[in-house]
């Protein structure tokens, strides 16, 4: 951290807090339980996805992908797919049309792509499943035959595919997202040596693939200078900047759509695909579809990379932390900028006297990797709250009680103060719901026939985020509806039923009358759906566009309006208009202001503030994850008995959306436990099993009934008291399941996934 | 070739290396019909031939000629909609919505299986006739249906609530 950064962060801490959020107890809209308003669409196969675009003239578009991880295509073989029916372009590198490198996301702020490497430019290779040539064809099956007849040379040359033989090399990354990628307050190590009890462990997580429902799609046309295009992503203006620059075009000229996003995770972004279909249909001079088959998702898109851990705790006798470290390797590229940050957590959980966090990186010849599901805390969570279990197994502690004795005053690594933290509530409520105080805390103890039953626990984290940059409008019309509108997205988050409600609370007006429109660059700037910072920067930009709009109707309603003389200050909403707080009798409807200035709408639109909470204060959400497991004695199989989830994630919006979405995260959390694990193998760097049939994610037989609470205390500091809640369900379920597992067997598998084989 | 596709007959011709799903998606455009990975592993495919669910993605089009296939859009509709699609919205049974037709087709399938007695992997009696649609049952028959999201809860759920009402929870 420079001087100048470390005299801005103090800076930021001497300015005034903002009055809190006054809908922060709301309840007429938000906090009901209302059911999706896309609901019968998606019921009935008619929310139209990306792949769903018809287009006049739409033809359509297959890849082939490198067999070596590093090297030069030597040559390329085109006739025979040339001369194939339907065939109307094969693209290589030796024809694609020039093109500038794609702005890399997080590193350049226009950017959405995973890789900052050109696409299809030259002969050179950068890993095993890199695009090398496109067909276009007037079918699919057209395309999927002549691409078959591509035939590919290679000059291959050594790779860097072996993540053991390389880790050597690993070295810190210049920075971790922005924050400082070592964290030292005293000598750990010494600390560690002195101290009565010692826990000193390796964790080891694999690669992970989103392996999202819907395969990546873009459906693109060239129209009058400028292209249209279809596309599932989760960032729409950041997927129309990065194609703007690609293609040259200014971002006016490229409109970016996607109403539905058949699943993200952090994966739908920019890669290779949507810079080589619109490139092939600005040769072929048609609208082009291009849908990755599912091996190419897992070959041209990246998942969550791998990484190696060590957790070293120090206790003295009390259980309180002389030291605590956490430090490791994640393999990466050089052509993106994703360490997985998973030393996060231990930067804001645990009190101790010293830390030493540091983590570092190695290169290797891979699809560049890629933000996945609580990138870091999902796996650093692992391997944190696995330690944690063993500290407590050490110490002949309840793992709770010692979590109790380690909660901090301040945010540890930041000396900030938590805007609001009830873990330890989260805790105690979820330990009452899963019945904690009947678990027997001796390995081995409980048995049912050849099921070996045993409980865990482990502390979920995330944090706080709100992304600057959002605006949003809002338009009233003369019938006394709303359309509030934001280029944000829609994944399956609710976004598009919980913005109605917060709107409508925010306007005082019933939910019905309220419409929220998204996924369009043509509405105002959206931010990505990423790092669970939607829903705050959506509420955030809403109630910026809601204070012009009060303004703007007190303006229009002038003297002959029971509002006359009064402030906004002096205003709430309700009822279908404003009102005076303290004479509730004295206000004007929406309807009545817009009648009487004789205007059809009104419509104001205002960007959101910056985010400045998250420096002011340390801004996380909390869980507590407990998990029952059957661990067959025979077979070693493990079955997930029992779950409950216990949230401190600030204020609830949607009851029923949010259950869904920590169920869902937990429920991809039972996967990392148990099953998921993209095989990468290390000669070739050839991944070895891109498939739903071989990369195994929970299916309903894996899925018992997932109980969810939450403590739906608001943080003062935060948009409606609320925080996101799209990753904290996925963190800590590793470490819960397999502290589930050590209670159950006595066997601590500190090497995911915890498959059979090494339970046997 | 003619297909009965949600009680209408199409009349056309068509590459014989067409997938059913792609017939449906791209000739027909009848896009309900979801392609999750194309490879019979996902799913989000399911139709009804003849009332029994299949992956349309490893069926050709051909194979299909004359029978009655029945797809999400022939379920129901948003004005009119199927117990079971109403169940799915009551008990927040998606969230992307990429895989619910495939699950809402599976299901009603599954249903057919249950009432012609087609035992499972694991159901109890493989004599009996009379199926209980337990949890167990109920989850190991719709484990071909993949959801990414994790919205199994909700769908295990709604199916109950439509096709066993006094079952188990």
């Amino acid at each position: 951290m420079t001087i100048m950064d470390s005299l801005f962060k103090k800076a930021v801490r001497l300015i005034p807090d903002k009055a809190p959020d006054p809908l922060i107890g709301a309840e007429r809209q938000v906090g009901r339980s209302l059911s999706r308003v896309d609901g019968p669409l998606k019921v009935t196969g008619q929310a139209r996805f990306a792949a769903e675009v018809p287009f006049k003239n739409l033809v359509y578009a297959a890849t082939k992908y490198s067999a070596i991880a590093r090297g030069r295509i030597a040559s390329i073989e085109t006739e025979e797919a040339k001369q194939a029916p339907g065939v109307l372009l094969v693209m290589t590198h030796e024809n694609a049309p020039r093109m500038p490198a794609p702005p890399l996301m997080m590193k350049d702020p226009k950017g959405a792509s995973g890789s900052s490497l050109p696409v299809m430019q030259d002969a050179s290779i950068h890993w095993n499943g890199e695009p090398v040539a496109v067909v276009v064809a007037e079918t699919q099956e057209q395309a999927d035959h002549a691409v078959s007849l591509v035939r590919v040379k290679y000059d291959a040359q050594p790779a860097r595919t072996d993540f053991d033989r390389l880790k050597s090399e690993a070295h810190e990354p210049e920075n971790v997202l922005g924050e400082p990628s070592r964290i030292a307050i005293g000598d750990a190590e010494a600390a560690l040596a002195a101290a009565p009890v010692r826990i000193d462990n390796i964790y080891r997580t694999p690669r992970h693939n989103h392996a999202a429902m819907e395969l990546h799609v873009i459906t693109v046309a060239w129209q009058e200078g400028g292209i249209i295009v279809h596309d599932t992503t989760q960032m729409v203006h950041l997927t129309r900047s990065t194609l703007a620059e690609v293609f040259g075009l200014p971002e006016e000229h490229v409109r970016v759509l996607s109403p539905f996003v058949g699943g993200g995770f952090g994966n739908k972004g920019v890669w290779s695909h949507q810079v080589l279909a619109t490139a092939a249909s600005q040769v072929v001079g048609r609208p082009v579809r291009m849908v990755l088959s599912r091996e190419g998702v897992f070959r041209a898109t990246g998942g969550r990379t791998l990484t190696e851990q060590r957790v070293a705790l120090g206790a003295k006798a009390d259980g309180t932390l002389a030291a605590l470290i956490h430090t490791g390797i994640a393999g990466m590229t050089d052509h993106n900028d994703c360490p997985e940050q998973f030393t996060f957590p231990a930067r804001h959980l645990y009190a101790a006297e010293s830390m030493l966090l540091r983590q570092e990186i190695v290169e290797l010849d891979m699809v560049a990797n890629t933000f996945m599901r609580a990138p870091g805390e999902s796996v650093g969570t692992f391997a944190l709250e696995s330690a944690m279990d063993e500290l407590a197994e050490a110490l002949s502690l309840d793992p709770i009680e010692l979590r109790g004795r380690l909660e901090p005053a301040k945010d540890p690594a930041s000396g900030l103060t938590f805007s609001a933290r009830h873990l330890l509530e989260a805790y105690r409520r979820g330990a009452d719901r899963f019945g904690w105080d009947k678990r027997n805390r001796v390995p081995r103890a409980a048995i049912d026939g050849d099921w070996l039953i045993g409980q865990g626990v482990a502390t979920a984290t995330y944090p706080y985020f709100r992304m600057p940059g959002g605006s949003a409008s809002i338009k009233l019309t003369a019938e006394g509806d709303a359309v509030v509108s934001m280029a944000s997205h829609e994944m399956g988050m609710g976004t598009a039923t919980v913005q109605a409600q917060t709107a409508a609370e925010r306007l005082g007006l019933p939910v019905e009358r309220v419409t929220f429109e998204y996924g369009d660059t043509a509405l105002p700037h959206g931010t990505l759906a990423g790092g669970s910072s939607q829903s705050a920067s959506i509420v955030a930009a809403v109630m910026a566009a809601n204070d012009v709009l009060v303004k703007e109707l007190l303006k229009l309603a002038g003297n002959d309006s029971p509002l006359a003389g009064l402030k906004p200050r002096d205003l709430e909403a309700r009822d279908g208009g404003l009102f005076h707080r303290e004479h509730p009798a004295r206000g004007e409807t929406y309807v009545s202001i817009l009648k009487r200035a004789n205007r059809s709408e009104v419509v104001c639109e205002a960007a959101a503030p910056q985010p400045m909470e998250m420096l002011k204060y340390s801004m996380h959400s909390y869980g507590a994850q407990f998990c029952e497991v059957r661990v067959n004695r025979i077979t070693g199989e493990v079955r997930v008995s029992r779950f409950v989830g216990s949230f401190d994630t600030g204020r609830i919006l949607n009851p029923k959306t949010a259950a869904s979405q920590f169920r869902g995260g937990i429920i991809m959390g039972l996967g990392l436990a148990l099953m998921e694990h993209t095989l990468f193998d290390s000669r070739s760097g050839r991944i070895m099993n891109p498939s739903l049939a071989e990369y195994h994610v929970p299916v309903h037989l894996d899925v018992p009934a997932i109980d969810v609470i939450w403590n739906d205390i608001p943080d003062p500091h935060s948009p409606l008291g609320l925080h996101g809640i799209g990753e904290i369900g996925i963190t800590g379920v590793g470490a819960a399941v397999a502290n589930a597992v050590y209670n159950a067997t006595g066997r601590r598998i500190r090497d995911l996934p915890i498959t059979l084989d090494k339970l046997l | 070739m003619k297909f009965t596709i949600n009680d209408e007959v199409i009349d056309l011709t068509l590459d014989p290396r067409m997938s059913l799903l792609d017939l449906l998606r791209e000739r027909l455009h009848l896009t309900g019909t979801k392609k999750g990975c194309d490879q019979g592993a996902c799913g989000a495919c399911t139709v009804l031939v003849d009332g029994e669910r299949i992956n349309s993605c490893l069926a050709l089009a051909v194979q299909y000629e004359g029978c009655a296939i029945t797809t999400i859009e022939g379920l129901g509709t948003a004005g009119d909609l199927h117990e079971l699609q109403r169940a799915f919205i009551e008990h927040d049974g998606f969230q992307c919505g990429y895989c619910t037709p495939g699950q809402i087709c599976s299901a009603v399938g599954m249903a057919g299986e249950i009432r012609r007695g087609v035992p499972s992997a694991v159901t109890g009696d493989l004599e009996t006739d009379a199926i209980d649609l337990s949890h167990d049952e109920l989850r190991e028959r719709m484990s071909g249906n993949l959801c990414r999201c994790g919205a199994h809860n909700g769908i295990v759920q709604a199916i109950q609530e439509t096709f066993a009402p006094k079952a188990k929870p």
